[in-house]
This record gives C-alpha cells, structure tokens and sequence, in this order.
C-alpha cells in the first residue's frame, strides 16, 4: 500500500505546490489545504500505515495486546491538524478581509502597502 | 596587581556607562568629571606600577576556559607607553570637549562613546591574548564610527564613518585571519608563548599569508598606503575626536600591532620590503598631499597619514636605533600633533573657519592659543630642545644605517621631513603671524581649551630638555618590549657635529625655504593628489550595492509565486540531485499489495486534487478541497488512527464552512497567468510531487523503527493511567508541545477576531 499512498502524496503535493503558484487568493488558500493534507499524509506513510492496529490499551490490561500502529506519527499529525486548520482559519480571513478592501483577489496587485492606502483612500487618520 | 590592571580597562567602560547620567547632573563640566578616570590611570601608571620587575606584568582571569580563551593581560614598556599616550591625551581631550562641545544637545552620547573608545583602546594595548585583542581592536573601529559620525545629519559625515568602519573593518577581519594562522602555528593564542616562538613561526608555511593578513589589518588602521584615504576623509568628526583618535591613539593601533608582533615578524626579507615599502609610501604621499590643503584639519590628517608612514617604515627597518627612533617619534607626535590639532579645533570655533587662506593675524586676538600652538609646532618642525627635535636627529640616524636601501629611505625621510617643517610653518605664522584677516572678533577661549594645548606642548619641550628621564622610563623599555632583548637607551640634544646633524640643518633651511615659496607652490598643486585610491573604494562600494540591488530585485521580486517557485528549485536541486544518487536502492520497493478499499479512495483523492486545480469556479474548489480532506480521514480511519480521523473529519469540514462564508466576498475564478507560466509552474510543482514522492518511498524501503511504539505501548498504561495512547503522548509525555499548540491556535484566533474587527471599526468610520 506503501506505493499507492506514496504516489498519493506526490499528486497532493504537486496540485498544493501549483494552486499556491496561482495569481487568485482564493486558490492560494485551497493550495496551502492541499499542501497541509499532503504533509499530514507524508508523515502518515512515512509512520508506515497497518490496518487493526489501534494503538489502544484493552480493559483489564496494562499494554496492547498485539502489535500497534506506531502511535508517534500520529500524535505529531494530530498537532499539525489543528496548528494546520488555525493557520487556514487565519488565511481564509485575511483573504476576505483583503478582498474587501481592495476589491480584487490578483495577489499581484498587493505589492505595497501605499497602493493599498490610496486604492482604499479613507483620508482618515489612525481610529 | 590584578585590580589594578582591571580598572586600567575597565574603568573607562564604566565610565562610559554613566557618562550621559553625568550630563545630566553636571551639564558640560560631566567632561571633566569623566576626565578623572583617564587621569587616575596615568596617575596609576607613573606612582602605582611604577618601572615592573622584567618589565613586564601579567594577569590572567578565566573566561572561556571551554574555548581556552582566557582574559588575559600583558603589561610590558610597549604597553606603557601607550597606556600613557592614551590616558594622558584622553584626559586634556576629555576636559577639552565640554568646552567645545558645550551645550551641545548630544554631549553624553559623545562622552559614551569617547570612554567607550577609551577603555578599547586601553584593553588592545594590554592585551595579553590575540582573540582579546582583536575584540579590542574591533571595538575602536566601532566607536571610531559612531564619533565620526558624531554630526550624523551630515552627509558627508555618514560617508566618512561609513568609510572608515568599512576600510578598517575589512583590515579586521584580515587581522583576525592573520592572528589564527599565527594562532595554528604557535599553538596557542597567548603573548607569553607567541611572542616566544618567533623562530618556529618565520620558518612555517603560514608566515608569509599570515604576514600579509596581518599586515592588512595595521595598514588599514594605520591609514598606509593604499588605504590611507580614510583618514582625511574621517575629519569630518568633531575636531576632539580628530586629535584624539584620528592623530594620537586609533590610528596608532597599527603600528602598535607591528611593534607588539615584531619579535614574531620581523626579521625577514618579506617583512622588511612590505613593511618598509608601504611605511615609505605613505610617508612621503601623505607629506606631499598635505602642503596642498588649504582646510586646516585635511592639512594635518594628511601629516598625520606622513607621520603614520614615517612609524611603520621605523618598524619595517627593524633595527635597534630604528626601533627606538620609532618610540620616542610616536611619544613626540602624539605631543605635538594632538596640541595641533586641539589648536585648530579652537580657530575653527572661535573664527568659524579652517580655511587657512582666510586666517591670519590671530596672535593678537588669541595670544595664549598662539603661544601654545606654536610651541608645538617648533616640537613639528623638529627644532631643538622639542621632543621632536631628537625624534628627528634618531630618525635620521636609523635611516642612515637601515640596511636596506639607506640612501633611498634617506632622501625620502628629508623630503617629507622638509615638507612637513613647511606644513608646521604654514600652520602658525599663516594663521597666528602676518596681517591680520577678515576675521575680527576672535579670542582666546576658557582655559579648559587652550590649557590642553599648552600641557600637550609643554610637554613636548619638557620631554626634549628631561630627555635622559624619558629614555630610562618609557622609550627604554618599550625598545626592549619590541625587540624582545634588553634595551639600554640614553636620549640627548647634542651629539656633536656629525652627519644627522647637518642632515636636520639642511631640512631646516629648506624647509624655511619651502615656506617662503609657498604662495606660488601651493597655487600649482592646490587640488593635486598623486594617488586616487578612494576612486576604487568607491567603485568597488558603488558595484557592490548595485550587484545587492539587481540580486535583491531578482530574489525579492514580491511575487509569492517567485518566491515558491525559488524555494522549490532549490529543495529540488539541494534535495533531489543527492537522492538520484541513492536510485539503485528504490529497487526493493516494497511490493504491490493494493486492497481494495483503501484504493478506491485514493483515486478518489487523486481525482479530487485535479478537480481542486481544474476546477472552472471557486465553489467546486472548494468541494474538492473537502473530497481530499474527508478521504484522508477515512484512510486514518482504515490504517488504525481513530482520533486522527475525528479530528480530520471536524476540522474538514469546519475550514469547508469558512472557505464557503469567503467565496462570496470574491470574484468568480478567472485565468490570469500566462499559458507559458501556468506550463512552467505545472512543471516545478510536478518535479516538486515527484520528489516528495521519492522521499516516502525511501523511508518506506528502510526496516520501521518501533522503539518509540514499544516504549509508549508500555509505558502508556503504567506511568500515565491511560489507555489511548496518542491521547497520552499528547497530554501528557509531550504536554508541553501540545501547550504550544494552543498557543498558536490562540493566536490565529486572536488574529482572526482582530481582522473581523477592524473590518467594523473602518466601516464604522465611513
């Protein structure tokens, strides 16, 4: 299975990799997902994946009674799941907030913050 | 001993510490307070220290003993001598600056800076470790840069220090490549064994790179040709600093470093030609371009660059007069030209100007300055009974018997001495003697300025008429200090007649003459400089900006596509070109044993990921960005991760829900790149899928490790009660990491509510 999963996050990789090279914010964002699942799923067969093998202690029983799928790996994906899912949170809103102001999602128009002032020209001072 | 030593470098740097405190207590007269710490450090070395046993005295404090760096110091004649100069001219520059720097919004960062450059200096020259040293000799460039600067809305201020700090930061890190070299062959990085290995290292292979190295660092300092620019140019600092660093001590550090290291270098041919080469060099080229400056300061930094050859030829000639001749020269410079240029700092303050066409007549304005000033300059010009008369008449002497080319040195050594007998006459009788100038108003300052002057030149005629006293005391053991030998000195003014007297008799006249030709000399040559060095600092600073600018441009584009695509092609180059070398050994890739379920939703995946890439509208995206989150819960789920896939499975579709509440704000997906650029980066990302590819299936091929398993599996249960064993790494073995955790997550949240709300606020305002 190793193989399948392997060339799996090959594909994720390469379809994260290129929506982040994308102009459009919001491909941006979808890229940076696929690139977090990509990576979780690296760590995962990089663990080496087996199937019945829940790392659970059975009642009445101080270790496993077989064999465990390496609980290591997935503790640390466990981690990158959440730290992953706040750095997309964070990213969702900041796309929107940016889309708002600046009425475009061409990450090529962001290039300093000056252009930002005069695009969205409040003439206010700091609130 | 030991705290004695101590408070000699310390001292300073705890002054320094509460020098801008003292400004406030005591306003301008905090100089003169600060000025007790340099003079209690005379004071220590004439009626403390006293003439030490061997002459020499050394302390060691552990410091970094793991690195076998030792704090160690080396107090011998050479030491004294500049402790001496340091100290000494420190304390009337010191009680000088409050008055010319009076009132002066930023007295206490000058005064921080200048003990700062003090107690460095005082630590370089006692130090008894090359590392040390060198640390010192790092820290004299920095506060030489912050004092240059001092008038740091200036321009041309900025550039100087600039300059400065990166001509002699360069000769640093050349010196500190020479000191390792030294350091590798001796084997050991203190004075006591280096300066006693002086054989083993002449005749290792590391001699001649690490002369040169070392060479380059006391040449920048010391302003020798071809590196001599700096110093004019480092004028623009406050005329304090200028007689301080820029003529007594700093640039002295040179020639320090070559009279401390002499016993180790000198001695070859290399040594003498290099050394004596660029000392010859500089001597003559500084003298020359002095006569043609009409700014009074440029005029004697460029005297000062003569001087500052004049020492280093000294050295490189090597021999025991030579040596000597060095000494009492560097004790009769520091005398004169520091008195000099306190004395130009008084004209420039008093009348405005430095521009030695438009002075003149001052004496009557300014009788006390003049007295002073042109006491010192008789000590210049080299007349007796100066200090610097017998400077010169030594100077001749070791120049007459240097044993290489004593002709050549000779006539240059007249040549730059009749000029500089010129200069010291163009600098009184232009400004102080003849008809008086435009200027009017001028006069004598408070004494706290024109007193320095007058205690400076005083005791250069004291030194000359109490000769005897200074040979025993101060050149005697500094000669013996540099030539690694017992030294016994004896100074007088008369010799006889004899040929270095009739030598000094002819500089005189023609120098006098030079001076009465002036007019028309000057005319010719004003503005002629034989040497344009500065041009290829220039140049080399300018093309060194401009390669920054277009690398910066190419690397920094502000492009976040460029930006990837840079990082990718460098994990791939850095990355993939090792692991094509470990190819043969993907052969025992593990075998095909595909299940069916598992299978299914990998294509599924796979599928989906092409959609989230293909996908015509921004909706679909996102579906297919959830097909790929939801798919890899269920593969946690069939490989025996429970808690992983509840948690994908929540998490997916939570980031679902906030990536449908955004595609409403945005415009519908449109193709903006090129088709050209889109093939491109498809590529890279390609390459770069195939590698992260390649790298699973390398680990995948290696044995699994499951130590880690077996020892949680285990311990799970009987150290933490638990019977899920992710959940107990995660609270309890690595809580910490997972306390991080929340950390970020509280952050991100934070972020996000402060990005929600300042969308209100603005819309509030509108």
């Amino acid at each position: 299975m190793h193989l399948l999963l392997a060339i799996l996050v090959g594909i994720l990789y390469a379809c994260g990799l290129y929506l982040m090279m994308r102009r459009s914010m919001l491909k941006l964002v979808i890229g940076l997902g696929l690139l977090g699942h990509a990576a979780n799923l690296l760590i995962f067969t990089a663990g080496r994946v087996v199937p019945g093998a829940v790392p659970l202690i059975p009642e009445g029983m101080t270790t496993p009674s077989g064999p465990i799928a390496d609980p290591v790996p997935q503790a640390l994906i466990l981690t990158a799941i959440v730290i992953g899912f706040g750095v997309q949170a964070f990213a969702i809103l900041l796309v929107r907030r940016l889309a708002e102001r600046t009425r475009t999602d061409d990450v090529r128009e962001l290039t300093t913050t000056e252009q930002l002032e005069t695009q969205t020209g409040t003439g206010k001072g700091a609130s | 001993m030991t705290p004695l030593l101590l408070y000699i470098v310390f001292g300073a740097f705890a002054a320094a510490v509460i020098a801008p405190l003292l400004v406030r207590w005591f306003g301008d007269r905090a100089s003169a307070v600060l000025a007790i710490v340099p003079a209690s450090v005379v004071g220590i070395v004439f009626f403390m220290l006293g003439p030490p046993p061997d002459g020499l005295l050394q302390a060691t404090i552990p410091w970094i003993p793991s690195l076998g760096i030792d704090l160690s110091f080396w107090v011998d004649g050479l030491s004294i001598i500049f402790v001496l100069l340091i100290a000494g001219i420190g304390t009337v520059v010191l009680v000088y600056a409050g008055a010319y720097l009076h009132d002066h919004r930023d007295l206490g960062r000058f005064l921080t800076w200048i003990m700062v450059f003090m107690g460095a200096m005082l630590g370089l020259v006692t130090s008894g470790n090359l590392l040390t040293l060198f640390l010192f000799w790092e820290l004299t460039s920095i506060s030489s840069y912050f004092l240059i600067g001092f008038l740091h809305d200036d321009a041309a201020s900025r550039k100087s220090a600039l300059q400065a700090l990166l001509i002699t930061g360069a000769g640093g890190l050349s010196l500190l490549a020479g000191f390792i070299l030294l350091g590798s062959a001796v084997g050991s990085y203190e004075l006591s064994a280096i300066l006693t290995s002086g054989d083993a290292f002449r005749s290792s292979e590391w001699y001649l790179p690490g002369l040169l190295l070392i060479l380059i660092g006391a040449f920048t300092k010391s302003a020798q040709v071809p590196f001599h620019f700096w110093l004019p140019n480092a004028m623009a600092a406050p005329t304090p600093v200028s007689a301080y660093l820029h003529s007594a001590t700093m640039v002295k550090a040179g020639v320090f470093m070559l009279a401390r290291l002499h016993p180790v270098l000198n001695g070859t041919s290399e040594f003498h030609v290099l050394v004596g080469t660029a000392g010859a060099a500089t001597m003559i080229l500084g003298a020359v371009s002095a006569f043609g400056q009409r700014d009074l300061k440029r005029l004697l930094a460029y005297t000062t660059v003569s001087a500052l050859g004049t020492l280093v030829l000294l050295l490189g000639i090597g021999t025991e007069t030579a040596v000597q001749a060095a000494m009492v020269f560097l004790l009769a410079h520091a005398l004169y030209k520091g008195a000099l240029f306190l004395t130009v700092g008084i004209v420039d303050h008093e009348t405005g100007t430095r521009d030695v066409e438009s002075l003149g007549g001052l004496w009557r304005m300014m009788p006390m300055t003049a007295l002073a000033a042109t006491l010192a300059a008789l000590s210049m010009a080299g007349l007796p009974p100066m200090l610097g008369f017998i400077g010169k008449e030594l100077l001749y002497e070791a120049k007459l018997a240097a044993p290489w080319a004593p002709w050549t040195i000779t006539a240059l050594g007249v040549t730059a001495n009749i000029l500089t007998v010129a200069v010291a006459a163009l600098m009184t009788l232009r400004t102080f003697g003849g008809a008086s100038s435009s200027v009017r108003t001028a006069h004598d300052p408070s004494w706290q300025m024109w007193g320095g002057v007058a205690l400076l030149a005083s005791l250069g005629f004291a030194a000359g008429m109490a000769a005897d006293l200074v040979a025993t005391h101060i050149v005697g053991p500094a000669t013996t200090a540099i030539r690694g030998e017992r030294v016994e000195t004896s100074l007088g003014l008369w010799h006889g007649v004899n040929p270095v007297l009739l030598l000094s008799l002819a500089t005189l006249a023609s120098g006098a003459a030079l001076y009465a030709l002036h007019r028309p000399i000057r005319r010719m040559t004003a503005g002629w400089r034989p040497w344009k060095a500065e041009r290829a600092y220039d140049a080399a600073l300018a093309g060194m900006l401009a390669s920054a600018r277009k690398q910066t441009l190419w690397l920094q584009s502000g492009q976040i596509s460029t930006y990837l695509a840079l990082t990718l092609l460098a994990t791939l180059l850095l990355v993939g070109l090792p692991i094509l070398a470990f190819w043969p050994q993907l052969s025992m890739v593990v075998a095909m044993d595909l299940a069916l379920l598992p299978t299914v939703i990998a294509g599924m995946m796979a599928i989906a990921a092409f959609l989230a890439v293909r996908a015509k509208t921004s909706l679909g995206s996102i579906i297919a960005l959830g097909v790929v989150g939801y798919g890899i819960a269920v593969l946690f789920l069939l490989y025996s991760a429970p808690d992983l896939a509840m948690t994908q499975f929540a998490v997916e579709t939570l980031s679902v829900v906030l990536l449908m509440l955004v595609v409403a704000k945005l415009p519908e997906f449109r193709q903006m790149g090129s088709r050209s650029t889109r093939l491109w980066q498809a590529g890279l990302a390609g390459a770069g899928g195939a590698l992260m590819t390649l790298l699973v299936l390398f680990v995948t091929a290696e044995p699994a490790r499951m130590t880690l398993a077996t020892f949680y599996g285990e311990a799970s249960y009987a150290l933490a009660n638990g019977r899920n064993i992710v959940n107990v790494i995660l609270v309890d073995f690595r809580g910490l990491d997972t306390l991080g955790e929340i950390t970020v997550l509280g952050i991100a949240a934070l972020g996000a509510v402060a990005l929600l709300r300042l969308v209100v606020d603005k819309e509030d305002g509108r």
